[in-house]
């Protein structure tokens, strides 16, 4: 395969897997804005800045109003990680593959290309908010979909696989890292409602919320959400699920290409960290420590598969 | 006249087909009036059982179906740069198998003269030291390129891929308009428009035997492995190179080297290697022996020609001359098919073939003699003028159709360039009917057939892309100023 065709897929996937998450955020801030009125500038501000696009907002906005920072998200041009930048950047890298994907790949990145631009070409009004962030995770599945229901299992996969989890552990630790104050075992705001409305906004940005009752018998508190949202192996959207599913996949590139390269033992390291260890021993070395540390050597990750595999040159 | 609501029926009182035929135009499905034409006969009568609402629904599928395949060209000095659909028509254009081997005999004929003259050309010159060709034609013509001069490509072949433009004026009078030798596009039409019609009336294909064209994709492959280099074994690497994903064309370059199962790269993929071209892989570069490039001499080797080219690979042109990669179409081919060569054709052909043009040329003037230039001149109003060097329907004027004005601004530009123009009559395109508001109406259409060579011979795609103005009178069928494609037929025996 091409070096640049492996990149291709690669950032295809890692804008398919960040629509997705913007989409998330913006679903978890709106959900919060309309239950606690109070709380939903910070709410919103904490949602840019997630989103890594903070320097960006502000150069055109002051206050962080719903309408504005939607707008922002989903469908400002000006803004590379907004939802409609992001969706085309996802065509473009699909154009410049397309003869590694099936049809039926190619057809689901194109129709979510042209629903979505068709989608956000106007400005979007509250009332029809939930349906577009509706439409466009069902955009986002569709093309999963066809990944996993129609791609050989070679290194065309791999990549895209790759692409989607280096994306997806940097978008859980963003949010755990922004957040990460909520998150701290302190006993004094246990039960507060202050903490269970910040908790409820992490595990919904991680579509979290409903399995965390489900799987977590014990109480919410904040120990077993961090717990849930860096340990958790059973989670898709957790960093430790993201870091075992780069390293299988970075595997069976090395085996397909009877080699072992750098990015191989980056991986499996950033891996290691979170594995045999349990919650307060991360509480002990410091939770945002941890999480920056992580988003760190997660970003040299990538940087190392470009080069391994020769995306650029 | 309809006989239930939404039946077409047509017969030869319909005010439709009546001024269809009054016209000076020839029609290829109604030809001059009498029956309906013998390849359009099994066709035109399941067309009239058809329901009218069904084909403009199938009409629309078509289009979704384009779209969501992404089918889509980018239109040139557009700066919205918004992808667009060619048009497609549903109403197929047929050709009888024996007007179509004629014809196919004719494209032989001219693309192997074709072959013959550019060798000639780049080593003996035989043809302009016999006069047949003014030498000038071939000194002052920038898609003469020196270094090709005492060089042979690999298997002989310069043009690999052709794509000859016919027009038809009546029964048996086909003319060829150019031939494309360079880089011709439109042939992922030729299919796509297939698969649509396969998908659309599958009926319609079990009823009437239609040659398929679904091989060329396969015939590429074998044609350009067949030119590789001696050094490059027997299982050939083929690359089809392109400008990007922001080139007009470059859906038709993904989609052949996804059907040729080829790799698709740009410049910087490729580079000089131990004397080799060769890809960057995941797993380090490897080894390039055929190069089905889509993009123009002028960008193949920033070391060679247009130095500011980021599109070529940087040494290319010594790796070629050493013999170690086959360039598809070769450098310097487009010496032959230069509008200004065009009209020497039938003599380029006689030349070589030793026996007269089996396919018309169109009269042509030189403007460049002083004689042709009074008369192109004297005559604007009725003649089309094209640039020598120009292409897809650019910088051309349509005598008939032009305003006054507009001819005496193209006058001032030939009078201060003759050589760089050369004019034609304005033929009597025919037409093809094309599906409107539930009923035909006549459209002009031309034709634009695939030629594949290699040393094992020349194989020629029954069909081709049509193309069909869409706009009632027009007789300019580029998709960039508004034109459609429809599906060709050719009919088994």
């Amino acid at each position: 395969m091409l070096g640049k065709t492996a990149g291709g897929l690669y950032w295809m996937f890692r804008y398919l897997e960040r629509a997705e998450n913007i989409a998330r955020l913006i679903e978890a801030g709106f959900r919060i804005a309309l239950t606690r009125s109070t709380d939903a500038e910070a709410e919103w501000r904490s949602v840019v800045t997630t989103s890594g696009m903070e320097r960006a907002y502000g150069e055109q906005y002051d206050t962080f109003s719903a309408a504005n920072v939607i707008d922002f998200l989903l469908r400002d041009t000006a803004n590379p990680s907004s939802v409609l930048s992001i969706t085309s950047n996802a065509r473009d890298n699909a154009r410049l593959v397309r003869t590694a994907l099936t049809t039926e790949v190619w057809e689901a990145v194109n129709d979510s290309w042209m629903t979505l631009t068709t989608l956000l070409a106007e400005p979007v009004r509250e009332t029809e908010l939930p349906s577009i962030l509706n439409t466009i995770r069902q955009q986002s599945a569709q093309v999963r979909g066809a990944l996993h229901g129609t791609m050989l299992r070679n290194d065309i996969y791999d990549f895209s696989r790759i692409g989607t989890f280096i994306e997806r552990a940097d978008n859980t630790a963003r949010i755990i890292d922004v957040k990460y104050y909520t998150l701290l075992p302190s006993t004094s705001f246990v039960g507060s409602s202050l903490d269970n409305v910040q908790w409820e906004t992490v595990l919904r940005s991680v579509s979290a919320h409903r399995a965390f009752r489900w799987l977590d018998e014990s109480e919410m508190t904040s120990s077993a959400i961090a717990d849930f949202l860096i340990l958790d192996k059973r989670l898709p959207r957790s960093l430790a699920f993201c870091t075992s599913q780069i390293v299988s996949n970075l595997r069976y590139v090395a085996e397909d290409y009877g080699n072992t390269y750098e990015c191989n033992r980056k991986a499996e390291k950033l891996h290691s960290r979170l594995m045999n260890r349990d919650i307060e021993s991360i509480f002990e070395e410091g939770l945002h420590e941890f999480i920056d540390a992580f988003i760190g050597d997660n970003n040299a990750l990538g940087r190392q598969i470009e080069e391994d595999f020769r995306f650029n040159g | 006249m309809r006989a239930r609501d939404n039946t077409i029926v047509l017969k030869h009182d319909h005010p439709m087909i009546k001024s269809m035929t009054a016209d000076r135009f020839f029609d290829e499905m109604t030809g001059a009036g009498e029956d309906i034409r013998q390849p359009y006969a099994h066709y035109h009568q399941w067309f009239s059982q058809q329901d009218a609402d069904r084909l403009d629904k199938k009409s629309r599928e078509a289009e979704a179906f384009f779209r969501r395949s992404g089918i889509t060209f980018n239109v040139y000095g557009q700066a919205d740069a918004q992808e667009r659909l060619i048009p497609f028509d549903l109403v197929p254009r047929i050709l009888g198998s024996q007007e179509w081997a004629r014809l196919a005999r004719g494209i032989e004929q001219r693309v192997a003269a074709i072959n013959a003259f550019i060798h000639d050309i780049y080593n003996r010159q035989e043809i302009l030291r016999a006069g047949r060709v003014p030498v000038e034609l071939i000194a002052n013509n920038d898609a003469f390129l020196p270094q090709m001069i005492g060089f042979t490509p690999p298997g002989k072949v310069y043009t690999h891929i052709v794509g000859t433009d016919l027009v038809r004026t009546g029964e048996g009078e086909f003319y060829v308009l150019e031939d494309n030798a360079r880089t011709p596009s439109g042939v992922s039409y030729m299919l796509e428009n297939r698969e649509t019609m396969l998908q659309m009336f599958p009926e319609l294909f079990s009823k009437i035997k239609v040659k398929p064209v679904s091989d060329y994709p396969k015939n590429l492959r074998k044609s350009l492995a067949a030119c590789a280099p001696l050094s490059a074994g027997t299982k050939p690497s083929i690359a089809v190179l392109t400008p990007g994903i922001y080139n007009s064309a470059y859906f038709e370059h993904s989609f052949l080297a996804d059907q040729m199962g080829a790799e698709l790269v740009e410049g910087h993929d490729l580079r000089v290697l131990d004397g080799h071209i060769a890809m960057r892989t995941t797993q380090g570069y490897k080894r390039v022996d055929v190069l089905y490039r889509r993009i123009d001499d002028n960008f193949l080797d920033p070391l060679t020609f247009n130095p500011e080219s980021m599109l070529g690979v940087p040494g290319i042109m010594d790796v070629y001359r050493a013999g170690n990669i086959t360039i598809a179409n070769a450098p310097g081919a487009g010496i032959a098919d230069d509008k200004a060569i065009y009209s020497y054709m039938p003599d380029i052909i006689e030349f070589y073939m030793g026996e007269k043009a089996i396919l018309k040329n169109v009269e042509t003037w030189r403007c460049g003699e002083p004689e042709s230039l009074k008369y192109v001149l004297d005559n604007l109003a009725d003649l089309v003028v094209k640039e020598v060097h120009g292409s897809g329907g650019y910088g051309m004027l349509v005598g008939p159709a032009a305003t006054k004005a507009e001819r005496e601004a193209f006058a001032e530009k030939l009078r201060a360039r003759p050589g760089n123009y050369i004019a034609q009559p304005t033929l009597s395109l025919s037409t093809v009917p094309i599906f409107v508001d539930k009923g035909l109406a006549p459209r002009h259409v031309d034709l634009r057939p695939f030629v594949l060579v290699s040393p094992q011979g020349i194989n020629i795609a029954p069909g081709g892309l049509t193309r069909v103005a869409l706009t009632e009178g027009s007789l300019v069928v580029n998709s960039s100023q508004g034109g459609g494609t429809k599906d060709t037929w050719v009919l088994e025996d």
